[in-house]
Order: C-alpha cells, then structure tokens, then sequence
C-alpha cells in the first residue's frame, strides 16, 4: 500500500458538508463538500470568484456561512464560542495571499505575535526566542530576525509569513495562492519548502491556487470547484485524464 | 424623479453609515472594560499620536496665539481696552479656540493616519491574519486608538492652550511691553475652572469622535488601494464635521449649567 492509499484511511482532520454562502443575490457556495484527512495534502482550484477564498474564510470563521457544517478536528466551527474558536485556531495555520505580515512590526515580532496570544499550549519554561529562531531556521531565514516587512523581497515576506504560520505547530494548514505573484524560481523554492514542513511536521494542508505546477507537485488530491459545489475530486492523474470539459479546461496547458 | 430617488438612496446610505458608525461605538464601550486589556499597545499608541503631534499642535497653536493678540490689539485700542486682552484672549484660547484647533490639527494627523493604518491592514489581510491567530482586532486596533486618542487629545489642548498664550504673551511684550508676570497674572486671573474642566471633558469629546471615525473608516475600508486613501480622507472630513457638532452641543450644554 503506498502513502496515498494510506492517507485515504487515515482521520478526518477538516470536513465541511453541504455548505452554502451567498452576498446578496450572488450565491457563491451551493452545498460545498470536502475532507481533509490527517497528513495529506488536498488541492483545490477553481476560477476566479468561484468561491475559495469564502470557502476557506468560512473554514477559520472569518466569515459566516448561511448553512451547513464545517467540522475542524471533531469541533463544529459554526456551533463554537469566540474564546473555543480562538483556542481551536492556534492548531490551523492560515497563510495568506499576501503574505499579510504587520507592517509595524519586526520579523521576530511578526513571529512572537502569535506566541503571546496562545502561551497556554506551550510550556511556562519555553523559550520564545529558540522557538522563532527555530521556525525561521526551518524557512532559511534566521538572518532576518530584526527586519522590517519592508526590507524583505516577496519571496521573503512569503517565507516569513510562513514561518510565522508554523510558529504554533499548527496541525491542519491552509495555504491561499501560495506561489500567487511570485517568480517561477521563488514559487518552486516555496513549494519545496511546503512539502519539507509537510514531511518534518506531518501536517495536513489545505492549499487553494491556480498553479497546476504547485498543484501537480504537492497534491494527493484534487478538488475542482465549480459553479460553488464540488465539482470533481481526484489525484492530480485521474483529474487531468478526465474527458468532462470543465475538468479539460483547467489542465489544457 | 429620478432626482428624488438619488435623494433618496444618498438619504438610505447615509442612516445605513451612520447606523453602522453608532454600532462601532457601541462596540467600543462593550469591549473596552473587556479582557485581556492591550496595555503595551495602548501606551505605544499614545505616545505615537501626543508625542508625534505635539510639534505641529504647537506649532499652530503658537501662530494662532501670534494671530489672535495681532488681530483683536487694535480694535481693543480703540475702544481704550488694551489691558482687558490679556483677560479676553485666554478665555478665548482655553474656551474654544485651543481644543478646537487643536482637534481639527489631531483630525488631520491622527485622524487620517488611524484610517489610512487601519485601511491598508485591512486590505492587505493583516486585520485577517490577527483574527486566525487568536487576537480580536477590533480591541487590540480599534480600542487601543480610540482610548489613546481620547487620553491624549485633553493633554495635548493643555499644552496647545500654554502655548498660545504664550504667542499671545509676545505680542504683548514686543507691541506693549508687558511683562511675563502681568500677562499671565491677568490670565491666571481671569481664568476659572468654569472654564478649563468644560474645554477638557469637550476635547476628551472631540477625541473620541477623532478616534471612533478614523477606526471606523478604516477598519470597514473597501479593497484596494483607492479604498484606503477614501478611508483616509472620509475619516478626516467626518470627523472634522462632528467636531463642530460636539462643539455646539458642548458650548450649549456648558451654558446651561452657566446659567444655573
């Protein structure tokens, strides 16, 4: 049995069911469904506006869906208090679009940010700064522990951000367009570095691009978004082998 | 009619904003007695606005001190009431002229940098990013500045008011050769606290309008960069707008414990 089939009977980490969202009159989730098992990497893609980054805004409770479940290590992220949300989140981390460091912060505030807020899951004796040096050393970056976002280059500022997603040991990350406005070169460094922290921390990712490049490399699975459902799931083979014309569309080149 | 339905949309947003901007501050007062309290942040953000606005707070207010003693001399002369301007120029400056333009200084300083700081945050995701890491924005961004605002702004309008009389006091000693001690015997006479805790409980005022529109603005910003520099402006052309408000409210209110 190889480590994909493997995945498939592994735990649940992340599970949403027939999830629906709209704004106004445009219904952008029309009974979404998906799971996440532990340790795998699961890629979806989808057009433009066809829903996620709502969905995966959804899934951290940055935004409220209208309907359906989203089950986030056996919690139900809808029925939960902001103090239980806030606790749950310290196990995802989100890695943004944008990198979206603070601007008025160093690196190694950027990184010692999320530290200060959840303090109870580590230890009283543990050390914040070997803990930032640690998630920086991972992202090849200790020398920019005292820059400002400013000074760093987005490749930089992407690896940081990074570093600062790791910095919980998150168990379930969520990547947003990881390699979005990047170099081919920057995006492949990035895409290596996602599939070392995969193997080091055995994390279960949930990234969201439209890179078929990063798509073929770090996926187990597949999940087509179209039209706010769940159009199709596969490994990236099965899905590019499709004869179904929205499917064909996404993998012409 | 077409006319009357545009009158009528800008009507509907405008009670929708501002039924919006009364639920942010309704926000503020809930969560500000909340835990945990943001006190580091706090004290970084009113060192940030009195300190970085203290030059150009003073700096005006020197010039309107300069400008009010040059402007009200001759007709005082004329009238053979030279000496009264000591007495008419503090009242003034600690009445009305000192928090006010101290706090449209602050409305443009503080005001749009709250919106324009918040805005870009909240376009590039970083107000996001606090949220998924455990943090509420709304009291580590929002109350922070609203309550640094609010604590700095009386301080601030204390030392703008010495400070125009001070401009004021020059004038004096280089036009009629009045001394350091006259001059500001005859202010310190003429002064009461009738008049300086009313101009302090209205600054307060006025820094809380400052404070709520500027995060409010920016916190709700549009996407984009144009949505940034429109929280940036809005922030200080509303907040400019309700400080006038407050302004009558206060003058009006103070008149009437005046008359009791």
């Amino acid at each position: 049995m190889n480590d994909k089939q493997n995945i498939s009977h592994s735990e649940i980490v992340l599970q949403i069911k027939d999830l629906h969202k709209s704004f106004g009159d445009n219904h952008v989730l029309k009974g979404f469904n998906m799971s996440l098992y532990q340790g795998e990497n699961l890629v979806i893609i989808g057009k433009s506006g066809s829903g996620k980054s709502v969905m995966i805004k959804c899934l951290v409770g940055l935004m409220e869906a209208d309907s359906g479940s989203i089950t986030v290590m056996k919690n139900d992220i809808t029925k939960l208090t902001q103090e239980a949300l806030d606790i749950l989140r310290a196990d995802i981390g989100f890695l943004f679009q944008g990198s979206a460091l603070y601007d008025s912060m160093t690196v190694r505030e950027n990184l010692e940010f999320p530290l200060r807020r959840h303090s109870k899951k580590f230890s009283k004796n543990a050390d914040t700064e070997a803990l930032v040096l640690e998630a920086l050393t991972s992202v090849g970056l200790a020398h920019a522990i005292d820059l400002m976002p400013s000074e760093l280059s987005g490749g930089m500022k992407r690896r940081v951000a990074l570093a600062r997603t790791l910095i919980l040991q998150p168990k379930i990350i969520l990547y947003d367009e990881p390699t979005s406005g990047l170099d081919p070169i920057t995006a492949k460094e990035i895409i290596i570095l996602m599939q070392d922290i995969q193997k080091k921390y055995n994390t279960s990712s949930l990234i969201i691009t439209h890179d078929m490049d990063c798509a073929r490399v770090i996926s187990d699975r597949m999940l087509l978004l179209i039209d706010g459902i769940d159009y199709a799931v596969g490994s990236f083979a099965t899905l590019s082998a499709s004869k179904d014309p929205k499917i064909r569309a996404f993998f012409k080149n | 009619m077409s006319g009357i339905s545009k009158i009528k949309d800008r009507l509907k947003a405008f009670l929708i904003e501002l039924g919006d901007l009364s639920y942010f501050t309704g926000r503020f007062f809930r969560e500000v007695f909340k835990r945990p309290f943001e006190i580091k942040e706090l004290l970084g953000q009113c060192y940030n606005m009195g300190n970085r606005s203290l030059l150009l707070v003073g700096i005006t207010c020197f010039i309107i001190g300069l400008v009010l003693d040059l402007q009200t001399r001759p007709t005082l002369m004329e009238f053979g009431a030279v000496s009264w301007m000591p007495s008419m120029v503090s009242i003034s400056i600690v009445r009305e002229i000192g928090p006010i333009i101290t706090a449209l200084v602050c409305a443009g300083r503080i005001g749009s940098g709250i919106g324009a700081e918040l805005g870009s945050m909240r376009v590039t995701e970083q107000i996001d990013a606090m949220e998924v890491s455990g943090t509420n924005p709304f009291k580590y961004l929002v109350v922070t500045r609203v309550l640094a605002v609010t604590l700095m702004l009386p301080l601030l309008v204390i030392i703008g008011d010495a400070i125009a009389l001070f401009g004021s006091f020059l004038v004096e000693n280089l036009k009629g050769n009045v001394s350091f001690t006259l001059y500001f015997n005859q202010v310190f006479d003429s002064i009461e606290f009738g008049d300086i805790i009313p101009a302090i409980i209205k600054s307060s005022f006025f820094g809380l309008a400052i404070g709520i529109v500027g995060c409010y603005k920016g916190y709700y910003c549009a996407k984009g960069t144009e949505g940034v520099g429109k929280a940036a402006n809005s922030a200080v052309v509303v907040s400019s707008l309700l400080l006038f408000i407050i302004d009558f409210i206060a003058v009006f209110v103070t008149d009437i414990f005046y008359d009791l």
